[in-house]
């Protein structure tokens, strides 16, 4: 590949950042077009570069025509969240042609298909046209494909300017196409020839490129469902109920595929250990799945907020009778329809009091793709063992978005069913048990299950008041035994969930509280801060109800920064509601335009509330 | 087989159970409830078939119809679950034990209104299960309300007139492809146990809608206790504290014929039994004898539609032959060395 010296004298840049292996980029196309592919391909060499990468697509609630985005960030020492400033912009559409050219920071690059004859008034960045249509009608790609292979142009000529490995771009074809040589060679054609293209007739007049590192060879690529999938696949699950929703959907779909995959039964191959069942609602989802979860399967369902309000109903007679159920929430912007397409963690209030009458339930907050996984299996371990529903929440810039991860582990400890009778049992106790007597003392009752052949086995399952041994009663000293004991079983839920993630920096008043995605955009803040002499404590709440760490981190620090993307700062809520008395120590630094969060944001945040 | 006693015989069935270990709770609905009649013949049905009481599985919805669960099969588990919502719950339980038979109780406002559409789903699935729908609401009133299944132009003194296309459920049952539909009267207890043993043996879903006269909310005008009676005189509904107690409402008709029958508040419901030599296997003759019945307000009672070929949901999911919700670990569990190709199927 011909390499240009980047003619530094002439740039007027301001640019702020080096310039190797540490920028942005953003490519501007038209969703529909086929642009995932190309863009996945770009991220996807760059990955296999060693280069620390990460992809997010902003993409609009729509399926054909509209602006969409991808922003990809590239960075040596793996800082991978969101960043206001983008280096690269790559323009294929028209419609948001004037909007992206406004994106790149002054000495940044400007691709764009030429075939847009929009008027380009900027003297402060290098601009590059491409011969999109040119090279696509020159490929030997049919005419139905056209518009498709012609995203692979600019692939190749940021290849080309970059300096993007040539056999990491195949290898990303490779696995998109999941080896098929005739799409692979289809789209790679496309790719050299606008390579060779680009070396002939553009020079480079921007400081930017790439160089293989070697930070990425212990890692996996994937996205947060689809570990997810994985990891409830890992955790056993028997059954999965759901209906589509954006962000939600790839989730049940990744178990889909991959259960005939892991589950091949040993003894009977030809039949399913399982069952997949695409509901007509998300109230025969939850309904389904709390059937199933009641009669002894490891099951779940997967939604978002509007289907999660749909769900209230169910989810309060789980919690209530008892019966053990996993749902995700992956979030997406709310209220009501809000941005589909947009990520947010606003979901944290409705679900934590989700339910009518005095109703508390438990949340696990997975903060990175490997604990997507994780928490996949260890929530049916929760469910089961404390007999309730159990909500995982994530959100759509883990779920739908492609991450840097540590290769999965297969989980630490046996499948926990929690406290079940079979014939056996009963038989040993002779018929005398009681679904909701708390025999041990700690709030947990012991359940039969439907298919218990012992006579004595069988008992009533309701939402209506019931009694130690499930018999209908209106009895006010029932009534009382019964939510406390339930209140009870909640309180002592933080023994078995995941505990915060603490890191400390030396002598600090700061603490930062965050949790699930946020995790970049604060990680990086704290590395700038610390640069300039701010040092930072950081908890990653993994759970609620809170384990006694999470007070212990409040008081030790006089002021902490509770980082979250929701307007009313939900998760400080729930801290104040919790630790009236430590209210003052927190300060909530919430975002809510439904965009990932930056360091820059995490900064600022900390930066005005200590008067800097 | 009898076992004899020095006072009594007690009779067993063929596996050695007396009817009162099919037996439930007692009942805390009115006396003369038509449901509590249908509880009965679900029992008799049971133990005269021979079944294990282990081996079937209740479910409900909400209303008085979703009580009667409690009132039989005392031996066997159940869920009285939230209105409208019940066949959801049936399906994912159903699949983790395919050798329990599953019965399911509701009523028309928990199927014709509030569940309606949970109540087309799970018969597009064929979920093998027997649902009985504890019908109060066909001569149109119910608690002071229209039902779902008013005639249109029903005149209520209280309501007016309903403006609305009524819902005929077996008729809803049928054109949303059930394999099995039934009707009968609960005043018929004959008519009502042969459809339930019909329907446990079927596999796949069998409705059941079953007239089920309600004796509480009077609506006759000149009745004491009618729900006009009590806005003339300011009572509150719910103070009408006393329900005089009421008979059960009793048919005997033949195959063929029809009758009338008259309710508590006066109103009357026509029942024709079908044919002897009905067939019923035939759905497009189905369709049009329920239709022409609807012309004349007729409800048709018998065994109306039966399609014993078509897969169930269990077929469906070919699920194995231990029940799922007995399989251990290693059955659920991918193995350890399968972690190191997931991996490898990542990026």
């Amino acid at each position: 590949m011909a390499e240009t010296q980047p003619a530094l004298q002439e740039q007027t840049t301001l640019a702020v950042h080096p310039m190797i292996n540490d920028f942005s980029i953003t490519v501007g196309t038209e969703n529909g077009s086929g642009s995932q592919t190309s863009n996945l391909t770009i991220l996807r060499a760059l990955f296999k570069m060693g280069i620390p990468v990460s992809g997010k697509n902003i993409f609009p609630s729509n399926i054909q025509g509209l602006p969409t985005w991808y922003t990809i960030r590239v960075n040596k020492d793996g800082f991978l969240a969101r960043r206001e400033e983008q280096e690269i912009v790559i323009a294929m559409n028209p419609a948001s042609f004037e909007k992206d050219l406004q994106e790149v920071v002054p000495g940044g690059a400007f691709f764009y298909a030429d075939h847009i004859k929009q008027k380009i008034n900027r003297q402060d960045i290098a601009i590059y046209p491409m011969p999109v249509k040119r090279l696509a009608r020159e490929s030997d790609a049919p005419s139905n494909l056209r518009n498709y292979v012609a995203n692979m142009v600019y692939v190749g000529i940021l290849a080309q300017n970059l300096g993007i490995d040539l056999d990491t771009t195949y290898q990303a074809l490779n696995f998109h196409f999941k080896g098929r040589t005739k799409p692979i060679d289809l789209n790679f054609n496309v790719i050299t020839a606008a390579i060779d293209w680009a070396a002939e007739n553009l020079e480079k007049t921007d400081p930017y490129r790439v160089e293989p590192m070697d930070e990425t060879k212990n890692y996996i690529m994937t996205d947060g469902n689809t570990a997810a999938a994985l990891g409830s696949i890992y955790g056993g699950i028997q059954f999965v109920s759901w209906y589509p929703i954006t962000p939600a959907s790839s989730l049940p779909e990744g178990i889909n595929h991959y259960l005939p995959i892991l589950r091949q039964d040993p003894i009977q191959p030809d039949k399913n250990t399982f069952a997949v069942v695409q509901a007509e609602d998300e109230l025969a989802a939850i309904g389904m799945a709390i059937g199933a979860g009641w009669a002894g399967l490891r099951s779940m369902t997967a939604t978002s907020g509007p289907g999660l309000s749909l769900m209230a109903e169910y989810a309060g007679l789980a919690n209530f009778a008892e019966v053990p159920v996993v749902v995700w929430d992956v979030q997406r912007a709310g209220p009501s329809t809000g941005l589909p397409t947009r990520t947010s963690q606003n979901d944290l209030i409705f679900t934590y009091f989700l339910g009518h009458g005095d109703t508390q339930n438990i949340i696990l907050l997975p903060g990175s793709i490997n604990e997507c996984f994780e928490f996949g299996w260890r929530s049916f371990d929760i469910a089961e063992r404390l007999q309730t529903i159990i909500f995982v929440l994530s959100d759509l810039d883990y779920g739908m978005n492609q991450w840097m991860a540590l290769p999965f582990e297969y989980p630490d400890q046996p499948m926990d069913r929690g406290k079940v009778l079979w014939e056996e049992d009963i038989e040993k106790l002779k018929g005398d048990w009681g679904r909701y007597r708390d025999v041990d003392g700690d709030g947990i009752a012991y359940r039969t299950i439907m298919g218990n052949r012992h006579p004595s086995a069988a008992y009533f399952t309701r939402g209506t008041g019931h009694n130690e041994d499930a018999r209908y009663t209106e009895e006010p000293e029932d009534w009382v035994n019964l939510l406390a004991r339930l209140k009870k079983k909640h309180d002592n839920a933080p023994d078995i969930l995941p505990k915060p993630v603490i890191q400390t920096m030396q002598g600090t008043e700061i603490g930062i509280i965050g949790f699930g995605s946020t995790e970049p955009a604060i990680q990086e803040a704290r590395h700038n801060l610390a640069e300039e002499g701010v040092n930072t404590d950081f908890m990653r709440i993994r759970a609620i109800p809170f384990s006694p760490e999470v007070q212990t981190f409040i008081e030790e620090h006089p002021r902490n920064y509770v980082i979250e993307i929701n307007r009313d700062g939900q998760m400080k809520q729930l801290l104040t509601l919790e630790y009236p008395e430590l209210a003052l120590n927190l300060i909530s630094a919430a975002y809510f335009d439904g965009m990932p969060l930056t360091a820059k944001q995490v900064q600022g945040a900390i930066q005005s509330g200590e008067g800097k | 087989m009898t076992n004899t006693t020095t006072s009594r015989q007690v009779k067993i069935n063929q596996i050695g159970l007396g009817k009162s270990e099919y037996k439930g709770n007692p009942t805390t609905l009115c006396k003369g409830c038509g449901h509590n009649s249908i509880s009965s013949q679900i029992i008799a049905a049971c133990y005269e078939m021979d079944l294990v009481p282990e081996n079937i599985v209740k479910f409900s919805g909400i209303g008085c119809s979703s009580k009667s669960p409690t009132y039989f099969l005392n031996r066997s588990f159940g869920f009285n679950s939230l209105h409208g919502r019940m066949p959801s719950l049936a399906t994912g339980a159903l699949l983790a034990d395919h050798s329990v038979k599953g019965i399911a109780v509701s009523g028309d406002g928990d199927t014709a209104s509030i569940g309606m559409g949970q109540f087309k789903h799970v018969i597009r699935r064929n979920l093998s299960m027997v649902y009985i729908i504890e019908n109060n609401g066909v001569y149109g009133l119910t608690k002071g309300q229209f039902s779902a299944t008013a005639e249109t132009g029903l005149k209520l003194k209280a309501q007016g007139t309903n403006p609305y296309m009524p819902i005929d459920i077996a008729w809803e049952a049928l054109v949303g492809h059930a394999t099995f539909v039934a009707r009968s009267f609960a005043g018929d207890p004959k008519q009502v146990k042969e459809i339930i043993k019909a329907a446990l043996h079927h596999d796949g879903i069998a409705v059941l809608d079953i007239i089920s006269p309600c004796v509480t909310f009077n609506n006759k005008d000149e009745s004491v206790h009618s729900y006009a009676w009590g806005k003339e005189h300011e009572v509150a509904l719910h103070d009408l504290s006393y329900v005089p107690p009421a008979e059960d409402i009793l048919v005997e008709y033949q195959p063929g014929e029809a009758t009338a029958v008259t309710m508590h508040d006066g109103s009357k419901v026509f029942l024709k039994k079908l044919e002897q030599d009905y067939d019923p296997t035939d759905r497009a003759a189905a369709m049009h004898i329920l239709e022409e019945a609807n012309a004349k307000q007729w409800l048709l009672t018998g065994l109306i539609f039966i399609s014993p070929e078509q897969p169930s949901m269990a077929d469906i999911y070919r699920l194995p032959d231990t029940p799922l919700n007995r399989l251990p670990e290693d059955r659920l569990r991918p193995p350890r060395e399968s972690i190191d190709k997931i991996n490898d199927l990542m990026f």
